[in-house]
C-alpha cells in the first residue's frame, strides 16, 4: 500500500513540477535536450518557435527589442513582416520590458533570441563572453556605416554588429525665451564665451538658462570640445588638462546660476525642464523632437550645433546595434535580415516612423531634406565621440555620473582623478 | 512590501512540520509509518529542492566561478576562481569594493532607522486599535493596513511625485515658510547636513582614512541621504500595517484577566503597557524584528522603480547592486558573491537579535520560590 502511495505521490509531484515548468514559459528550462512540449507554447513566435530540432529552414527568427513606444514597435514589426514575406523565413518581434534581463535569461539557457538590440553599455560584456556573433564583415553594406559608430561596436579590433541608428547631442533653444531676451539668430553661441554671454541674458527669475542631466552623457560634450576624451590609444586619459578645463567651465556656469540640473528645477530630464520653460536651453539628442511634439506642442524650438571649445566642435553620440546570438542556429538568415533592416530604404522608414537618425551615411542628404530642423544633430556625426567599448565601462560611467551630481561643490580634479583610476583599472 | 510576503526560508521551516504529524496518524509499523511520512512530504521536498536548494547551490557555484552568463554555469568551460569574486568586493580596492561598501552603508542606515521605527509604530497602532473603547476600530484597522496591500511599485511612483522639488510635500512645507529640500534627488547625508550646520563641511583629517572596505570614515558617517530618508519613510508607512496585524493577533491572545489583575495591583496604564503587555509580546516582537531585518536588508523594488541607486549612489543597496552587477555589467560571479555576503549579514543579524531578545531576568522558578517564602 505504501509503495502505491509513494508512486502516487511521485506522480502527483512530477505532474505538479511539469505544470509549474510549463507555466513558467520562456522555454528557458528544458530546451537543451531537444525541447519538449513545455517550450512549444511558451513564446508568441508564429510557428511555435522550436529552435532546438529543425536546423534553419522553416523555423522562425526571434527578434527581441526594447521599444521606445508603439511607433517603434509597429515600424520594426512591419519591416520584419515585409522581409518575411519576400524571403519566406518566418520571423516575429517581441518587445522586452527589461531587455538586459530577458537577454541574460536567454544566454544562460542557451536559447537566446536570434536578433536583439545591444546597447553600447552591454556590448563589451556580450562580446567578451562570446554571446554575440561578429558578423559585421559579412554585411554587404558594411562600407556605408559611419566609422565612429562601428568603433563603438568593435571589440579587440573586430567589428561585431551593425549600428541600428544613432543620435548626437545638440543645443536646443526655446525660441520665445530667446526673443524675449532680445536675442536674434545672429547671437546663436559658437564658442564657450558666447554661450556664457547668451546664458546671462536668458537667465531670469523663473527660468534658468541651460539645463542638462548630471552625467558624462551630457557634460562629456564639453570635455570633447576642450579636446578631452576618456580613452586614447588604450589608456585612460580622464584626468587630462582638457577635461579639467571642461568641468571647471561647467562648474563656473553652475555657480553663476546659469546651469542647473533638471532635478533641481523639478524636472525629470533636460527635455522636461526645457519643455516646461524652466530652462531656456538644453543639451539633448534628437529624441527630444518626439517628446516636444507629444508633450509640449506649443513650444517652438531651434536645434543648433553645440558651441566649440578650445579644441573645436565636440559632441557625443548614442547608438544601439543589431546583435545576433552566437547560439542562434539561423545565423545566415539573421544576417540577411539585419542587412535588410539597415538598408537605406528601411532606415528612412524607421526615421519617418519614430524619428531616429540612419546609421549609414548614404542617406544623410535624404534625411536632412526630410528633417531640416534636425540638421544640427546629423552635423554632429562628423566629430562625435562614442562610449568606449570597454568591459565594465558602464560601472565607471555610473560612478562618474554619481560624482558629477555634486560637481557644484566638488573640485573637478578630484572627480577626474578618481574616474581615471577606475577606468585605468578595467583597461 | 518586501517584508510583508513570507520569504521562501520561512515557508521551508513551516512546510515539513506541517507534514510531520501525518505518519503518527497511521499508527502501524514504524517502517510503513516512515514511508507514508516521506510520501506526504516528498512533493514539498521536491519543489523546495528544485526551486530553492538547487538555485542556491547554483548561485554558490557561480559566486566562486568565472561564469560569464552564457550557457549553463555547470558547463565544462566555466572555471573555478576560488574566492576571487569575494576578494574583489571585500579587499579589492577598486570600484567594485567602493560600490559594495557604499551600498552596505546605505542599507545599514536604512535598516537602523526602519526596523526600530516600524516595530514601534506598528506596536503603537496595534495597542490603539485594540482598545475596546475605541469607536470605529474596524475602520482604523483597515486604514492602517491599507498601504500594505498596495503594490510597492505604485506607492513608489506616488512618493516620487509627492517628493519632487515642486511636489506636494514641498508645497505644504512652503505654507509654513520652510523651503523643502529636493527630496528624492538630494544626495546629501543627514549627518553631514547636521555637521554642516556646525561648520564642519569637509572631513577632518582623522576621518579621511579609509580602513573599512575602502570607504573613508567621513563617507561611512554620512548618514542616510535625504533621498534615502524618503524611502525610509515610505518603508515605515507601508510595512507598519502588516506588523500591526501581527501585534493585534498577539494582543488578543493576552487574556483580559491579566490586565485586570495588574489593575487591581494598582498599576497605571503606562505601567501595564510597559511592564505587563510588552514583555508578553516578546515572541511577536522577535518575529516582527526578524521579518523587518530580512525585508529591509533585501530592499530592491523601490530602488529599482524609484532611483536606480541615485542620486550619487546614496540609495544603492546590496540587493540592487547585485542585480546591476549581474544583469547590466554581466559580472555574474561578483553579483552572486554580493548576494551571499548579504545572506551572511542577514543570518548574523538574526542570530544576534535572537541572542538580544532571549528570555532574561528573573527565572520563572525563582519567582515562585520568592512568592512561597513570602
Amino acid at each position: 500500500m505504501s509503495t502505491t502511495n509513494r508512486r502516487l505521490g511521485l506522480a502527483v509531484t512530477a505532474t505538479a513540477v511539469a505544470l509549474v515548468l510549463a507555466a513558467c514559459g520562456g522555454g528557458g528550462f528544458d530546451d537543451d535536450g531537444g525541447s519538449t512540449d513545455a517550450a512549444t507554447d511558451s513564446t508568441a513566435t508564429t510557428d511555435g518557435g522550436d529552435s532546438g530540432t529543425d536546423e534553419g529552414s522553416g523555423s522562425g527568427l526571434d527578434i527581441l527589442i526594447a521599444s521606445s513606444g508603439d511607433a517603434e514597435t509597429a515600424a520594426v514589426q512591419d519591416a520584419v513582416a515585409a522581409w518575411s514575406a519576400s524571403s519566406g523565413v518566418e520571423a516575429s518581434v517581441r518587445v522586452a520590458s527589461d531587455l538586459n534581463q530577458e537577454l541574460a535569461q536567454g544566454f544562460a539557457a542557451g536559447t537566446p533570441a536570434d536578433i536583439f538590440y545591444v546597447s553600447t553599455d552591454a556590448f563589451p560584456g556580450l562580446a567578451a563572453n562570446g554571446s554575440i556573433k561578429a558578423y559585421f564583415d559579412e554585411l554587404g553594406n558594411k562600407a556605408d556605416f559611419y566609422p565612429t559608430l562601428v568603433d563603438s561596436f568593435t571589440y579587440d579590433g573586430t567589428p561585431y554588429c551593425a549600428p541600428k541608428d544613432f543620435s548626437t547631442l545638440a543645443l536646443v533653444i526655446n525660441d520665445d525665451q530667446w526673443a524675449a531676451a532680445g536675442l536674434t539668430e545672429a547671437d546663436y553661441p559658437t564658442d564657450w564665451a558666447s554661450l556664457k554671454t547668451v546664458a546671462e541674458k536668458l537667465a531670469t527669475g523663473e527660468s534658468t538658462a541651460l539645463s542638462f542631466g548630471p552625467e558624462w552623457q551630457r557634460i562629456g560634450t564639453f570635455m570633447a570640445q576642450a579636446g578631452g576624451t576618456l580613452v586614447e590609444d588604450g589608456a585612460a586619459v580622464v584626468d587630462s588638462p582638457a577635461n579639467t578645463e571642461a568641468l571647471t567651465y561647467v562648474k563656473d556656469l553652475m555657480s553663476a546660476g546659469l546651469v542647473r540640473y533638471p532635478a533641481d528645477i523639478g524636472a525629470g530630464w533636460g527635455g522636461e525642464a526645457f519643455g516646461t520653460g524652466a530652462a531656456a536651453m538644453t543639451i539633448e539628442g534628437n529624441w527630444i523632437v518626439g517628446a516636444m511634439k507629444a508633450n509640449y506642442p506649443d513650444v517652438s524650438w531651434t536645434a543648433i550645433e553645440l558651441p566649440s571649445g578650445a579644441a573645436g566642435k565636440g559632441t557625443l553620440q548614442f547608438t544601439n546595434c543589431w546583435g545576433i546570438a552566437t547560439d542562434s542556429d539561423q545565423q545566415a538568415d539573421a544576417v540577411e535580415l539585419v542587412e535588410f533592416l539597415t538598408s537605406a530604404e528601411q532606415q528612412m522608414a524607421f526615421a519617418n516612423a519614430f524619428g531616429v537618425m540612419p546609421s549609414i551615411s548614404t542617406v544623410a542628404d535624404e534625411w536632412k531634406t526630410a528633417f531640416p530642423e534636425q540638421e544640427a544633430f546629423l552635423a554632429g556625426a562628423d566629430y562625435a565621440q562614442g562610449v568606449p567599448p570597454v568591459q565594465g565601462i558602464a560601472d565607471v560611467l555610473s560612478d562618474f555620473n554619481s560624482q558629477l551630481e555634486t560637481l557644484s561643490s566638488t573640485d573637478p580634479a578630484t572627480i577626474l582623478t578618481s574616474v581615471q583610476g577606475n577606468l585605468q583599472a578595467i583597461l | 512590501m518586501t517584508a510583508t510576503t513570507p520569504t521562501p526560508e520561512a515557508t521551508s521551516v513551516v512546510a515539513p512540520r506541517r507534514g510531520a504529524p501525518a505518519p503518527r496518524r497511521g499508527g502501524g509499523r514504524s517502517t510503513s509509518r516512515n514511508l507514508a511520512g516521506w510520501v506526504f512530504v516528498s512533493p514539498m521536498l521536491l519543489i523546495l529542492g528544485l526551486f530553492l536548494v538547487l538555485p542556491i547551490v547554483m548561485a554558490a557555484w557561480v559566486s566562486i566561478s568565472d561564469w560569464g552568463g552564457r550557457g549553463s554555469p555547470f558547463a565544462s568551460t566555466v572555471g573555478f576562481v576560488g574566492g576571487e569574486n569575494y576578494q574583489k568586493l571585500l579587499t579589492g580596492g577598486g570600484l567594485a569594493q567602493k560600490d559594495f561598501a557604499t551600498s552596505l552603508r546605505n542599507n545599514a542606515y536604512y535598516v537602523l532607522l526602519v526596523v526600530p521605527l516600524q516595530t514601534a509604530l506598528s506596536l503603537g497602532l496595534a495597542v490603539l486599535v485594540n482598545r475596546r473603547a475605541l469607536r470605529g476600530r474596524g475602520f482604523f484597522r483597515t486604514a492602517f493596513y491599507f498601504p500594505s496591500v498596495t503594490s510597492s511599485v505604485a506607492i513608489t511612483v506616488v512618493f516620487l511625485f509627492l517628493f519632487t522639488a515642486s511636489g506636494a510635500v514641498n508645497r505644504v512645507l512652503a505654507w509654513v515658510g520652510i523651503h523643502g529640500p529636493n527630496w528624492v534627488n538630494d544626495p546629501r547625508g543627514v549627518i553631514h547636513i547636521v555637521l554642516g550646520v556646525f561648520g564642519v563641511d569637509s572631513p577632518p583629517p582623522a576621518l579621511q582614512s579609509a580602513p573599512l572596505l575602502g570607504l573613508p570614515w567621513w563617507q561611512w558617517i554620512a548618514g542616510p541621504s535625504v533621498s534615502m530618508c524618503v524611502f525610509i519613510f515610505m518603508a515605515i508607512f507601508t510595512t507598519s500595517g502588516t506588523f500591526m496585524l501581527l501585534f493585534i493577533a498577539a494582543l488578543q491572545n493576552i487574556s483580559g484577566e491579566i490586565d485586570e489583575a495588574a489593575q487591581v495591583d494598582g498599576a497605571n496604564g503606562r505601567q501595564r503597557l510597559f511592564r505587563v503587555t510588552i514583555p508578553m509580546l516578546r515572541p511577536t516582537i522577535f518575529t516582527v524584528v526578524t521579518l523587518g531585518l530580512i525585508g529591509t536588508w533585501q530592499v530592491f523594488d523601490q530602488i529599482y522603480t524609484g532611483t536606480q541607486g541615485g542620486p550619487a549612489k546614496t540609495t544603492l543597496t546590496p540587493a540592487f547592486l547585485s542585480y546591476q552587477t549581474s544583469f547590466i555589467s554581466q559580472n555574474w560571479g561578483q553579483g552572486a558573491a554580493i548576494a551571499f555576503i548579504l545572506f551572511a549579514i542577514i543570518v548574523a543579524l538574526t542570530v544576534l537579535q535572537r541572542f538580544a531578545l532571549r528570555e532574561r531576568g528573573v527565572p520563572r522558578r525563582k519567582r515562585f520560590t520568592k512568592g512561597d517564602a513570602a
